[in-house]
């Protein structure tokens, strides 16, 4: 009888579906047969969702709140896990994303094929049980905790083919990154310890501190949670990462995972009661250039999971850009702009949860489909994967921030307050406008190369002729967030009422004051006039032409003798912009030497180049390494005398205390 | 209701005479007689019997290109006042959706350029999103500086902000902008200096070249969104340069069309005295007016 009233609070469901989603992979670990635990994985993730999302929609759009205190037995006193719409609104990615991805799965990394889907489906789950402690957890301890569980476990993920040294290399610096990340988060909980004295969150608006301490505490968080968010330059463990995890999971890693850095910022940010000025200054800055720069990046990329990381990081750039606006205004009292700039953020977070990870996937069934990651091998697909080619246009069009896809909305948003302060005293953050115009149209750079060189033409290679489409378990979540990302273009109120009471936490009373300056309903609208044209101009034509059309060859411009070879090659596609461009995108271009008098054939390749991580980190790094040789005399591989290494430092501690 | 008429009957019909009076300039500077005026309507009119050829190579995006331009465009269409007349469609924020749909016609354009598979097409589709990426920031430029002026944030009041008053007292921020304009109205609509409409089979090509592939209808559909592109950023810029009402409903509308036929009239002489760029100077002279247009904003904050 208890059991089943509990069962009636919405958020106790929520918790359970927690702890169902850490378990979902266990099962796997012990059944003999590997595809009949994946089965029960993908059942557990949608059970999850199916109980999650219904209780996490009803609490946020009822104004629920709940709050449990878990009385442990350690040192750092009670914790509290609770739920509020601040969380309820960073929940919903993990419940969306965790069983598209796990269903994804099936057909993306069947056991059959996979020597390590046993490991990649557990720590699938518990890294989406950890990303949701992180959202719940109300103690400084057990928050950095989760958030370790997180990292670790994303950690696992990415190196599931390790096999490959790329794949290795790349888990390497996501470990060092995320780590030099959790230090900073050690820091910023013991430094909130020492004011507070409680490992518990202070309640929101409730911290008064002095400026050097707030700084101080600005910049532990943007080292901590941006460094998870990847907002420049602490990108670098980024791109490589999500490139070379299996696609479910960089889509869960970049859907999901940089959120919950954003979610960081924004919980901080939540407990002052004075914010300062500087600090919207700071993110409005680093978010445009980090959606600038990454964009750029983007465009110069031919891996085409490394292009989709590179844009993520032009995605969380805009929403820094738009939390940083959120700061501004309500630190100059201007209502209007603090409420588009973070309903525009947290519109844009739902947002970029539903195309990238549906780009993600789709970019997993093309590789599924050809073997490689490289555009310049693909090509032709469109006929080949028809429904994958639909689909990934639709995402691409949104993530442009294009009509009538859900990206437009969200930027809209963002336009209207950079706008809005044309007119006002200050008139420079209008300036953040013509940024995001130049954003926007890098991004169809992008994306026009992502879509139109992998989907179009003839195909390039042997492995892209033969491809083959993505199974009906692949396709079922592509087309749930596709059509997500249609709905969230057309109708932009109802992604906005999940926004409105997550404002709320941050600014009470500002979600109630001020109002949309634009009509939701203009976007429906526009939205389906376009497509109703179209569509009416697409019969109109075909109707015209449809017996007279006559087939032949692409015109080759009097070129008699066309191959696939002559085809434009995403390289080249972003070759022109990266000239103007400049020193920004590096490119390394390996060519053999022509000699003798009957040469043999000559191979040119092209290979884009993370510049901060090669000309400046790693070199960095490696005379760090050369300095720190004799520390690494103390690693031997000896477990007794690490014990006592452990045994001294502890007395060494206890002596210091005393 | 009258208004809204004239609107959609003026924008529907009066674009392809632009080009028209462009091709006649052009000729009258070369010393030749040229086609009539209406030979663009005669063109379009004879494309629309047409069948077509497609490639092999190419799927239903290929036909998709066309067809959601000239809807996106289209729509945009209603979003841009007319001389003294007021936009049908006009609400906050709507020269961003209006910015935005040219967008969604260029991101269809160029993958359509990408279906067929041909190098000059390709070639063709990553100089257009190279140079526009380079376009669209000016716009934004300008729209910032026009907002500053009117204080409003939609196309209709905007640009009917602009009055001989306005002139009077920020002449020097609106020339620079306006000369911002006519590059972007120039680049965005392949004219010469940045794009010859004229030629169909160079390399130093942009907008023609991706094009190449179409045939019959649908090429009259890419024609006929070109042109009525040109008249929307057209009229953007008459709206500006053009501060004169009359009073008389009836004659603003002639002004108006008058006022666009000026226009390419000095499109026309642009074409006729200058010769193209070289491709690597067309990003400069981009630049150059987006710094032009970033001064227009400078001078009206102060």
């Amino acid at each position: 009888m208890l059991f089943f009233d509990m069962m009636r609070d919405p958020a106790i469901l929520v918790l359970c579906s927690i702890a169902l989603a850490g378990c979902s992979g266990l099962p796997g670990l012990v059944l003999r047969d590997g595809t009949l635990g994946q089965r029960l994985a993908s059942v557990a993730a949608l059970t999850s969702s199916l109980l999650a999302l219904p209780s996490l929609l009803y609490l946020l759009i009822g104004g629920g709140e709940a709050s449990f205190l878990l009385n442990w037995n350690l040192p750092f006193g009670p914790c509290e896990v609770a739920l509020d719409p601040l969380s309820l609104f960073f929940l919903i990615p993990i419940f969306l994303i965790f069983p598209a991805g796990s269903l994804y799965a099936l057909g993306y990394w069947p056991a059959a094929s996979h020597s390590s889907q046993r490991s990649v489906t557990f720590f699938y789950g518990l890294l989406a049980c950890a990303m949701a402690l992180v959202v719940v957890s109300r103690n400084g301890a057990l928050f950095v905790m989760a958030w370790e569980i997180m990292a670790l476990s994303g950690y696992f993920l990415l190196v599931a083919e390790h096999r490959e040294g790329e794949v290795r290399g790349a888990g390497t610096v996501y470990l060092v990154a995320s780590h030099l990340g959790g230090a900073a988060l050690l820091v910023l909980f013991a430094s909130l310890f020492m004011i507070t004295g409680s490992f518990g969150f202070p309640a929101a608006g409730s911290l008064a501190v002095g400026a050097g301490l707030a700084a101080t505490l600005f910049w532990l968080v943007l080292a901590g949670f941006g460094s998870k968010a990847g907002i420049m330059p602490l990108h670098l463990w980024l791109p490589s990462a999500h490139a070379n995890a299996p696609s479910h999971v960089s889509a869960l890693l970049s859907g999901v995972m940089l959120k919950i850095g954003i979610y960081g910022i924004l919980r901080v940010i939540s407990f002052f009661t004075e914010r300062p000025l500087w600090w919207g200054g700071v993110l409005t800055v680093a978010g445009l250039g980090s959606a600038v720069m990454g964009i750029c990046v983007a465009s110069a990329q031919k891996d085409i999971k490394r292009l989709l990381a590179y844009s993520s990081i032009e995605n969380l750039g805009i929403i820094s850009a738009g939390i940083g606006m959120f700061l501004l205004g309500d630190g100059t009292g201007n209502q209007r702009l603090a409420f588009l700039g973070l309903a525009g953020a947290l519109f844009h977070v739902l947002n970029h949860v539903i195309f990238k990870p549906l780009l993600f996937f789709c970019a997993g069934s093309v590789m599924h489909a050809t073997g490689t990651r490289d555009l310049d091998r693909m090509g032709g697909l469109a006929r080949r994967l028809p429904y994958t080619a639909f689909f990934t246009l639709c995402g691409a069009v949104a993530i442009c921030g294009l009509p009538p896809f859900n990206g437009f909305a969200s930027e809209m948003l963002l336009y209207l307050g950079f706008f809005g302060e044309a007119r006002a005293g200050q008139p420079f953050v209008a300036l953040g406008a013509p940024v995001l115009a130049l954003v926007g149209g890098v991004a169809v750079i992008s994306f026009v190369k992502l879509y139109g060189i992998a989907f179009l033409g003839e195909p390039r290679t042997a492995a892209a002729a033969e491809a083959h489409e993505a199974t009906g378990t692949m396709l079922a979540p592509i087309a749930l967030l596709a059509c997500l990302a249609l709905t969230g273009g057309l109708f932009p109120q109802l992604f906005l009422a999940l926004v409105q009471p997550a404002m709320r936490v941050l600014a009470p009373g500002l979600a109630r004051a001020a109002v949309l300056p634009i009509a939701p309903v203009w976007f429906a609208l526009a939205g389906v006039s376009v497509i109703c044209l179209a569509a009416i101009l697409y019969l109109f034509l075909k109707a015209k032409t449809g017996g007279s059309a006559v087939s032949a060859p692409t015109w080759g411009c009097g070129y008699l003798r066309p191959s696939p070879r002559i085809q434009y090659t995403g390289s080249s596609f972003g070759a022109f912009f990266s000239s103007l461009s400049g020193s920004l995108i590096r490119t390394r271009i390996t060519v053999g030497q022509v000699a003798g008098l009957t040469p043999a054939a000559v191979r040119l390749s092209y290979h884009p180049e993370e510049t901060l991580l090669h000309r400046v980190v790693l070199p960095v790094l490696n005379v760090l390494g050369i300095g720190c040789a004799f520390v690494r005399r103390l690693q031997h591989g000896e477990v007794q005398i690490y014990i006592l290494y452990i045994f001294v430092t502890l007395m060494l501690l206890l002596l210091w205390v005393h | 209701m009258i208004d809204t008429i004239f609107h959609v009957v003026l924008v529907l019909a009066m674009p392809p005479l632009l080009l028209g009076v462009i091709g006649k300039t052009k000729a009258a500077f070369a010393g030749r007689v040229g086609a009539p005026f209406l030979q663009p309507y005669y063109d379009m009119g004879r494309l629309m019997k047409k069948g077509i050829v497609l490639s092999d190579s190419t799927t239903w995006i290929f036909r998709a290109g066309p067809v959601v331009t000239l809807a996106a465009t289209l729509f945009a269409a209603l979003l841009v006042p007319l001389g003294k007349h007021p936009a049908p469609i006009s609400f906050e924020g709507d020269m961003i959706l209006f910015a935005y749909l040219f967008a969604l016609g260029r991101f269809f354009t160029t993958t359509a350029a990408l279906d067929t598979a041909s190098s000059f097409e390709g070639m063709g589709a990553a100089r257009e999103v190279s140079f526009s990426c380079l376009a669209e920031p000016t716009l934004f430029f300008a729209l910032i500086t026009l907002t500053r002026l009117s204080g409003t944030m939609s196309l209709t009041p905007m640009l009917q902000h602009v009055t001989l008053p306005v002139w009077m007292g920020t002449g020097a921020s609106l020339i620079l902008l306006l000369a911002g304009l006519f590059v972007v109205l120039l680049a965005e609509n392949c004219r010469i200096p940045f794009d010859d409409p004229n030629t169909h089979l160079e390399l130093t090509m942009i907008h023609e070249v991706m094009v190449l592939d179409h045939s019959g209808p649908y090429f009259c559909c890419v024609l006929y969104g070109a042109a009525l592109k040109l008249y929307l950023l057209g009229a953007l810029f008459v709206n500006i340069a053009l501060p004169f009402a009359s009073g008389n409903a009836y004659l603003d509308w002639v002004v108006f069309a008058a006022g666009m036929l000026l226009l390419a009239v000095a499109i026309g002489v642009v074409e006729s005295v200058m010769a193209r760029l070289r491709l690597i100077r067309v990003p400069q002279l981009l630049v150059a007016a987006l710094i032009l247009t970033a001064f227009s904003l400078v001078l009206v904050v102060r």
